[in-house]
């Protein structure tokens, strides 16, 4: 075997002597279990593959104990992960199709190509699926706003995003943003994809066949991205900005070209196994896919359309170039292939064979230039249980009562000063940005609790959201944890649709330190039992560990991607206000509970204390309860009480709604603790005078504490607490305030 | 009545035109592919929004090659019906089959939102279920949909009744000249505006105010052709 084809690649004994490897992340330990797989020292170019193989972005090495505690199973899941993407089914021969996944690192260097390319990666699992991408969402974290450095962050980021899915033409329909100190110099930039599906049309990445050709389609291979999900696996730091080169460039136009050219590929119905290349590039959708159909695959890379001259086997196998895909047919079927991608003007090369010895072989000029073992590749990776430890910030928060501030008289400025906090002022700035129309199916578009796509020649609609509040889960992991999955729940309730199954993106710092694995593992516990609980398994996600900064790991966030099913479009539901004398019921009780909360970040700047409790019992009943009574007619608008409390949510529901609300709330508690306290399990609704009666004897028959509390009214809103005057503000005063924040600050 | 629907690469509205123009009226529409050299057989062509072949250069500039866009100067050249949306109005400027030209917004921002627009000429075959003065509301969706010509076309546009829509009442979203947002040639068939009429068909997704621009493009043809319906 030729081991060297350039002078300036080290040989397999530098590598050794000189321990090369640790540049690529591969450990020790690691080194000398590949050499006893491969029976010798390996080449550059198979440290290079072994060294991508075994990143924690493409093994999960250092997450798999945590991935393990998921419920991954139900009735309705018809795929969980392991594939490209989830699939649930949703009746009638359908299924939706989602996934999310991070782009932190990329797009902390690169703003607006790694947003970009994140987008464009996750709309390949999507339709490498077999399934038309129908919607894109985002779950996004920056720095406080105040920064320039964030502030570029911030708008490169959303161009990047708005650049790729505007042109892709997949409506971006709905996101979250919030703003903290503890992501400055580590953004995080999650997107989510969801596709529908017929079942009969569902793909898998298997190179199946012995014998079968294997086909690259996309884009010429550049040396763009080599490294990528190295660099996903390692901090930030001083040096990141010289890893430039590992951030891909995206091409939307290309991508779309690909899109229509597969589905039109699978639609044909002869296509054996397709995958993407995502993350490591031909090296894991060529490994993975010979792994999943127990075979081997021959490369012939010098069949590889190339960008750039003189590639190497090591680059042309480590480049994450961007829009490419791999699939195998049988024989018979090439010139029917490659007559739909010459149609649509798309490269499509047969570079490899399935094989069945097991093995992934490169060959390269007459020569093989690699030979390794697929099942070591793919899953011989150690995995590490991670010693945890419980912080010692969490002991010291035990003992602070976050409800212990001065009393706030001046609720009016209070209302004022949370509805102009970043994370809870408009994002209209944001998604204006974005094409949430195109595909002319957005029935709720960005800004409400949920945003719901209707399902073409159906009464269906799917709702879809994405939510985590990383302060909660900085201050409890395990209640943080359960509330990201209820509140993205409750969110979808509160849209009308039935929680279907979730996506997460765990977003952590660096694995290696026992208090960031402690975050890990109770997190994950939370998350689970509130699945568990409410139904909604994990059908699939991403791991993005690593992020850090200066000051240490940001806080712990697992985003929620979650959809739900909308079985009757009459259901859908909005959370503005809508007509003059509707009544407003609050649900569920208020306590005292400020641990993370928005207005603490107001007056602190910081977290403390514990996080609101939540009984996922109660929770249960409360969404069973409001689907209930939405599915039976009697709402009229229903919004999630989160950020800011109830008094955010009264705001919020008046601005949407361009209409005002005449409230009076009685209660033990102070004044400020009522408005602002962000106690879980609570929703806000309005009915018809008429229906109010009716709504609320359902509610006390489902057995959730509720209250009318007041009646939609005029062009004001106030509240009054305990027979005194708390907020009086016009509507329009706080529209101008809660609309402003964000272009005043991006000016 | 026959609808054809352009598709470019990169054409990602064709879809949702063809969807309204089924929904709204039920003729028969298909889908034309760019290197198509004969629309003979259709009545009215719509040239669709999207990134025609990713419009990294100037938008439109590169579709204007395409070869059903002889086919579509000839259908003008015919008098039938062309209607340029989004990506469309830029391929139709680009192609001259209409003055002026789209430049990027003045906010420099894409920007996707509903918006009020004023019909202007309610006469063409495009808006005559529509009153003079009507303000309808129909979504915009563009990065570069500021509407640019010089005083001499403006007074040409003017003086020939050409503009078609403008954004009312200083709700212009992205800095065009005198709030255009839609314009027609001199003889009146061939319009290209920047509002999608055809995100505009469906009170469940907000508005239904777009759907008249299809119902008046049926009843042009049908009048031409002596069996003038109303709505």
């Amino acid at each position: 075997m030729a081991q060297q084809l350039t002078a300036k690649e080290p040989t397999a004994d530098q590598i050794a002597d000189q321990r090369i490897y640790t540049q690529f992340g591969v450990t020790d330990h690691e080194y000398e279990l590949i050499c006893g797989f491969l029976g010798r020292k390996p080449n550059y170019t198979e440290i290079g593959v072994f060294s991508v193989m075994w990143s924690e972005h493409c093994s999960y090495k250092n997450s798999k104990p945590i991935l393990k505690k998921f419920p991954v199973t139900g009735p309705r899941v018809l795929m969980g992960p392991g594939e490209g993407a989830g699939i649930v089914d949703i009746g009638d021969n359908q299924a939706v199709v989602f996934k999310i996944e991070s782009h932190n690192h990329p797009s902390a260097v690169e703003p607006y190509q790694g947003a970009a390319t994140g987008v464009g990666g996750i709309i390949r699992d999507i339709f490498s699926m077999g399934a038309r991408p129908v919607a894109l969402l985002n779950s996004l974290r920056f720095g406080n706003l105040a920064s320039e450095r964030v502030k570029y962050l911030f708008e490169h980021v959303v161009g990047g995003i708005a650049g790729y899915g505007n042109c892709i033409g997949i409506p971006t329909v709905a996101g979250e943003v919030m703003f903290d100190e503890s992501y400055e110099g580590n953004p995080l930039v999650n997107a989510m994809c969801v596709g529908l599906i017929d079942h009969d049309k569902i793909q898998r990445g298997v190179a199946k066949g012995v014998g079968n050709p294997v086909f690259y389609v996309g884009p010429a291979t550049g040396r763009d991205g080599i490294h990528g999900a190295t660099f996903a696996s390692v901090e930030l730091s001083e040096e990141s900005e010289e890893k430039r080169t590992a951030v891909q460039v995206g091409d939307p136009f290309m991508e779309k070209l690909v899109m229509e050219a597969t589905l039109e590929l699978i639609n044909s119905g002869i296509v054996l196994g397709i995958q993407d290349m995502g993350a490591a590039g031909l090296t894991c959708s060529s490994a993975e896919m010979a792994s999943k159909a127990g075979n081997g695959l021959e490369l012939y890379l010098d069949e590889v359309p190339q960008r750039e001259t003189g590639m190497t086997p090591y680059e042309m196998m480590l480049s994450e170039s961007q829009e490419r895909m791999l699939f195998v047919v049988e024989p018979q079927h090439e010139e029917q292939a490659k007559e739909i991608f010459d149609r649509w003007g798309i490269i499509c090369a047969k570079v490899g064979k399935v094989t069945d010895d097991g093995r992934l072989r490169l060959f390269h000029k007459g020569e093989e230039v690699a030979d390794m073992p697929v099942t070591a590749l793919v899953d011989e990776c150690p995995v590490y249980n991670k010693p945890s430890a419980e912080p010692a910030y969490y002991r010291e928060n035990a003992d602070v009562d976050s409800s212990d501030f001065a009393e706030i008289t001046d609720l009016n400025g209070a209302l004022e000063k949370v509805l102009a906090s970043p994370t809870v002022a408009s994002k209209e700035w944001v998604y204006n940005q974005y094409d949430y129309m195109v595909r002319t199916a957005t029935a709720v578009q960005p800004g409400s609790d949920a945003a719901v796509v209707l399902i073409d020649g159906t009464r269906k609609a799917l709702a879809m959201t994405t939510d985590c509040n990383g302060r909660y889960v900085y201050l409890d992991p395990e209640v943080g944890g359960r509330i990201a999955v209820a509140e993205a729940a409750r969110n979808i309730v509160c849209s009308g649709a039935e929680p279907l199954a979730i996506t997460d993106n765990l977003n952590f710092g660096n694995p290696e330190k026992p208090e960031v694995f402690w975050q890990l593992e109770k997190s994950a516990d939370g998350m689970s039992e509130a699945c568990i609980k409410l139904d909604t398994p994990v059908i699939g996600g991403n791991v993005s560990l690593y992020n850090e900064n200066a000051k240490g790991a940001i806080y712990p966030t697992p985003v929620i991607g979650m959809v739900g099913l909308v079985h009757d479009h009459d259901h859908i539901t909005t959370q503005g206000f809508k007509n003059e004398g509707d009544v407003i019921v609050l649900i569920g009780d208020t306590k005292a509970e400020f641990g993370g909360s928005e207005l603490q970040y107001v007056l602190n700047g910081a977290p403390s204390g514990r996080p609101p409790a939540i009984d996922l019992e109660i929770e249960k009943k409360v969404q069973d309860a409001v689907l209930g009574a939405i599915q039976k007619g009697l709402v009229a608008s229903a919004h999630d009480l989160s950020e800011g409390g109830i008094a955010a949510a009264l705001a919020e529901s008046c601005i949407s709604g361009g209409i005002g609300a005449e409230v009076a709330l009685s209660s033990e508690l102070r004044a400020d603790h009522l408005l602002f306290s962000e106690s879980q399990s609570r929703i806000l609704l309005s009915a018809k005078p008429e229906l109010a009666d009716k709504l609320i004897a359902w509610l006390g028959e489902q057995g959730v504490a509720h209250a009318a509390i007041g009646t939609v009214k005029g062009n004001a809103l106030t509240i009054n607490v305990n027979g005194k005057t708390g907020i009086n503000s016009p509507v329009q005063q706080l529209e101008k305030v809660w609309k402003d924040a964000i272009p005043c600050l991006m000016k | 009545m026959k609808f054809a629907v352009l598709v470019f690469p990169g054409s990602n509205c064709d879809i949702d035109c063809y969807k309204a123009v089924e929904s709204t009226i039920g003729q028969s529409v298909d889908y034309v592919w760019h290197t198509a050299t004969d629309l003979s057989a259709y009545d009215a062509i719509i040239v669709p929004g999207g990134f025609s072949y990713g419009d990294y250069l100037r938008c439109g500039a590169i579709a204007q090659f395409a070869n059903v866009m002889n086919e579509v100067k000839k259908a003008a050249e015919q008098g039938k019906y062309v209607l340029g949306i989004c990506n469309g109005f830029q391929i139709l400027t680009e192609a001259g089959l209409l003055p002026g030209a789209l430049i990027r917004n003045n906010g420099l921002k894409f920007r996707c939102h509903s918006t009020n627009l004023e019909v202007v000429n309610a006469a063409t075959p495009f808006t005559n279920q529509y009153a003079e003065g009507d303000i309808i509301d129909i979504p915009i969706a563009h990065g570069e949909g500021n509407y640019y010509c010089d005083d001499e076309t403006l007074a040409e546009l003017k003086a020939n009744n050409q503009i078609v829509f403008r954004y009312a009442c200083d709700t212009n979203p992205n800095g065009s000249v005198e709030n255009i947002a839609g314009i027609s040639n001199k003889a009146g068939n061939v319009v290209g505006m920047m509002p999608h009429p055809e995100r505009a068909v469906n009170q469940l997704l907000g508005s239904e105010d777009g759907k008249g621009m299809f119902t008046s493009i049926l009843n042009a043809w049908r009048e031409q052709h002596g069996a003038a319906v109303n709505g």
